[in-house]
């Protein structure tokens, strides 16, 4: 509970998933790195303590994780809670099934919820 | 006024010399004994042997390894220096045995790596992107 918390928490900043979609393209960055692509290719001037406070608060959720190898630190991502997220509320009766599209199955019309295939825009 | 010459902390000077020269490809420029087992080291780059030296100085001051451990753990290089091919330097050193704890990545007009110089340093290459026609 207190994870999935501090999960949305730290997916609900901007810079933060920025961090992860850097980490995506390649995992195993150092601090270094990270600030280099943050700037250069997102024009985010945030300076390496906050980065680096942003890197405490992803790896407090769980989505970052940092190994020291050698004398180096590097952050690699980590989803297993956004696993986490998918199988509370998608994998179950009912949601749509992972592996297989929504679109055939009919197993999604009696939740009343998300189903993308239905009318979207009210 | 110009940029002469600038210097990097290494552990080992012998090792330090090696790898300068024979791994990276720089050429001695001075090398003097000044006693008790200390030597003036410099190298320069054989495109450009009368520019700027690097000077490779004993590490041996207290303050020294605090600085370098911190730098090093975020992973920031301590000297730059310029390859007309990024990819191409990434392949032949890793190739030699070169660790990276950046392989190249393009950063706006510059694409960049980082390597560790055996002796204490993270180096940091960078070839410019060409200048759009």
């Amino acid at each position: 509970m207190g994870i999935v918390a501090d999960v949305f928490k730290a997916l609900a900043d901007p810079t933060r998933r920025t961090i992860l979609d850097e980490l995506t393209e390649c995992t195993g960055q150092t601090l270094f790195e990270l600030c280099g692509r943050l700037t250069t290719r997102h024009g985010l001037a945030s300076s390496r303590q906050a980065i680096s406070q942003h890197l405490d608060v992803l790896e407090a959720a769980g989505l970052v994780e940092t190994r020291r190898e050698g004398r180096y630190k590097f952050h690699y991502l980590d989803t297993g809670p956004l696993e986490e997220i998918a199988v509370r509320w998608l994998d179950r009766p009912g949601a749509p099934q992972t592996g297989e599209t929504d679109t055939t199955s009919g197993t999604t019309h009696d939740t009343g919820t998300t189903s993308d295939t239905g009318t979207t825009g009210k | 006024m110009r940029i002469h010459m600038t210097s990097v902390f290494v552990d080992d000077q012998e090792k330090a010399h090696r790898f300068y020269t024979d791994v990276l490809g720089f050429r001695t420029k001075h090398d003097v004994d000044m006693g008790g087992g200390a030597r003036w080291l410099t190298v320069v780059s054989p495109e450009n042997p009368e520019g700027a030296e690097l000077l490779l100085e004993p590490a041996g001051h207290p303050a020294v390894k605090p600085y370098r451990d911190a730098l090093i753990a975020d992973g920031i290089p301590l000297a730059q220096f310029a390859v007309d091919d990024v990819h191409a330097e990434y392949e032949r050193l890793s190739a030699l045995g070169v660790e990276f704890t950046q392989s190249p990545v393009e950063m706006g007009p510059v694409t960049t790596a980082v390597l560790d110089d055996t002796c204490g340093n993270l180096i940091q290459l960078a070839t410019e992107a060409p200048a759009p026609e």
